[in-house]
């Protein structure tokens, strides 16, 4: 209130330097990322991991004695020797590369959808830092693209329902629950609905991206007006689309992964991990870019709401997740149990835990304060632990589906991701310094708010 | 106990009071009051305003940490209750789970949580606020819930005199005032606005019947 008629657009225009430092960094991350999946790789391919100890072997057998009752979407008559012969460990290679791809995939979306949220609301505080979240949309056709590549490269591997055994019937492959999915499931319309989704998701990034940018050139109020108004019909659009098709890619992509089995809550679930790691991003991507020297006169209050939001959606994740073990934990009917059989009975376990941890726990209570959503290091220690345990909640919901006792978290899970970290990091800086002085939206009809915000 | 004539006085409040057109010349006064060394005993506004928190130098309200530890204390009383009760008291088989089956407690925990968290909170309000059922407010001046700022400045609380304080409202930048509202203006409360007597409330209250006859508010100005 006191800084009434010190604000001037002009000079609050930024622009974004990728210093040969950010480079560096990104590059030493990724490269860091990649010895570690490297070496997760030879181990792999020379079959050093394949022995499993004692627990490994004994949930393998729960798997395999699961499979026996017909209730897991295993290969047909499945027994769990069957599937020692079976596995490659390629497989895990794939199955890793769908979670990182559906992970920030998530992520980038998320950036176009806070965007879309904040206009359609009209929100004023967020009109200071939505550059950032809008340069994370330009991951999303890159992402798209590994999501297509590793779904042409693995589709048996990783989707059961893609076998056409399942679907002759009167033979011993035949699988009447899956068959009865086949409207649904099945790759042409599959394939379709994913082309579709990721095409539409990346036209309206582009339209908004476009619009956006176009609003720093405007010259006249009612042209700034123009393009606003168009803004917050683009994102009402996206926001509708985004609804139904948020939903019907995590059916799709995470939950048809173990094809017998269903919920309802799913969709959500998806979501809900998706849009709490993509504001630790947009959370962790601000404070970095702010300490590099930028984003001046973003402050502590902006950042108390980013704080906010990780907080809240960290509860709702909770509330979310909870909602669906309890129901299936409490009704305790075989089909829907199995899918936590797989994850509480076997050695999975332990991870169950730790995204309970570290994306409930964790944030809650450290969060909870005033003060450590208003301080950068609290804030980054915060959005890192989530941004770990969604990533581990992934895993968790893509793992044990694909590769059953196989699965493990080892220098592969750990190094992979940051790789795509890398990846992710050099898009949004590179996009952020390819347009000239665009750091700031200087046109935003609200950047006073944004400026004068305070709480 | 009768209060001496001495601590009478104590109790008996006077105040300068200052009246404001807009929240940023309230905003400037405060500054320029303060800079005079002035202690101001409180500002009413018709809306929260942002930031005037800092201005006047508040403390950040222990609120939150007692609805954390009431939200806490709802947390372990509602665990303790049903492991007491489905765990050792009387156990009992409910859909093939063990007596003490943490996930299905969860939901009563939570809202046992919220409602002694949210409960708890609003009794430490009205404590902290000493908002009692027998409490006269100290009303100032009506027009603070309509469109007047106002700030007012215990007489008790600084070393200058009425006049002085006066001026420096003055040159705070008051609003123009008119005969019957004054811009700047001296207010006196009375032993009963400042000491209510809760057996006084309670005699009211039986012997007038309701609160629409309680002569001890203060009228509409």
């Amino acid at each position: 209130m006191a800084a009434h008629g010190t604000f001037d657009r002009e000079k609050l225009v930024e622009h974004f330097e990728f210093s040969a430092k950010a480079k560096k960094t990104i590059f030493t991350i990724a490269g860091i990322g990649l010895i570690f999946a490297l070496i997760g790789i030879i181990l792999l391919a020379t079959d050093s991991g394949h022995d499993e100890h004692a627990n490994l072997i004994e949930s393998g057998n729960t798997l395999a004695s699961i499979s026996e009752e017909g209730t897991s979407g295993i290969e047909a008559g499945g027994h769990g020797d069957e599937h020692h012969a079976e596995y490659h460990w390629t497989q895990r290679l794939k199955a890793n590369f769908w979670v990182n791809s559906i992970f920030f995939l998530g992520i980038a979306v998320i950036g176009v959808f806070f965007v879309a949220i904040q206009y359609v609301a009209t929100a004023g505080w967020s009109a200071g830092i939505k550059r950032v979240p809008e340069a994370f949309g330009w991951a999303v056709p890159v992402f798209a693209g590994f999501l297509g590549f590793t779904f042409i490269w693995g589709n048996h591997e990783l989707f059961h329902w893609t076998h056409d055994y399942l679907y002759v019937e009167n033979t011993p492959g035949y699988d009447a629950i899956i068959a009865g999915k086949a409207p649904y499931l099945n790759l042409p319309f599959f394939s379709g609905r994913m082309i579709v989704f990721l095409a539409v998701w990346t036209l309206f990034f582009y339209l908004i991206r476009k619009n956006s940018l176009a609003e720093d050139k405007a010259t006249s109020f009612d042209e700034v007006y123009k393009k606003y108004r168009n803004m917050v019909k683009l994102s009402a659009g996206f926001l509708v689309f985004f609804a139904v098709s948020s939903s019907m890619a995590a059916w799709d992509w995470v939950l048809s992964i173990d094809t017998h089995w269903f919920s309802t809550m799913f969709g959500w679930y998806v979501f809900a991990s998706w849009w709490v790691s993509g504001l630790a991003a947009i959370t962790l991507a601000i404070i970095l870019i702010k300490e590099a020297g930028y984003l001046k006169f973003i402050n502590e209050n902006h950042l108390h709401d980013m704080g906010k939001y990780v907080f809240a959606f960290s509860i709702f994740w909770t509330y979310i997740w909870f909602s669906q073990f309890l129901l299936i934990y409490y009704a305790n009917i075989p089909e829907e149990t199995i899918y936590f059989i797989e994850r509480l009975g076997t050695h999975y376990a332990p991870a169950v835990f730790v995204i309970l941890i570290l994306n409930f726990a964790f944030p809650f209570l450290f969060l909870m304060t005033r003060e450590s959503k208003r301080k950068h290091i609290t804030l980054k220690i915060a959005a890192i632990a989530v941004l770990i345990g969604h990533y581990i909640d992934f895993w968790l919901m893509i793992t044990p589906g694909t590769l059953k006792e196989h699965g493990s978290f080892g220098f592969l899970e750990a190094g992979l991701p940051f790789v795509f970290v890398g990846i992710f990091a050099y898009i949004v800086c590179y996009n952020l310094a390819k347009n000239k002085d665009s750091l700031v939206a200087k046109n935003h009809p609200l950047l006073e708010e944004a400026y004068n915000h305070h709480i | 106990m009768a209060a001496t004539e001495a601590q009478k006085m104590e109790l008996n409040k006077h105040f300068v009071v200052g009246v404001f057109d807009d929240e940023d010349t309230l905003a400037d006064a405060i500054t320029f009051v303060k800079e005079k060394g002035i202690k101001i005993h409180e500002v009413f506004t018709p809306y929260p305003i942002h930031g005037l928190e800092h201005k006047l130098g508040y403390k950040h309200s222990w609120l939150p940490t007692a609805a954390f530890l009431f939200g806490a204390t709802g947390t372990t009383l509602a665990l303790i209750m049903q492991i007491g009760m489905l765990g050792v008291d009387w156990p009992m088989i409910i859909g093939g789970k063990p007596f003490i089956a943490v996930p299905d407690f969860i939901p009563v925990t939570f809202e046992m949580t919220v409602l002694l968290a949210a409960f708890g909170m609003v009794g430490s309000f009205l404590v902290s606020q000493d908002m009692k059922p027998h409490k006269v407010p100290r009303i100032f001046d009506r027009r603070a819930t309509d469109d007047k700022f106002i700030m007012a400045i215990d007489l008790a609380e600084n070393t200058l005199g009425e006049e002085q304080l006066k001026e420096v409202l003055k040159e705070a930048g008051t609003e123009e005032g008119t005969e019957e509202h004054p811009a700047i203006f001296r207010k006196d409360f009375t032993d009963e606005e400042n000491n209510p007597s809760f057996i006084g409330y309670v005699r009211k209250l039986f012997s007038e019947g309701v609160l629409a006859n309680d002569t001890s508010r203060p009228v509409k100005s």
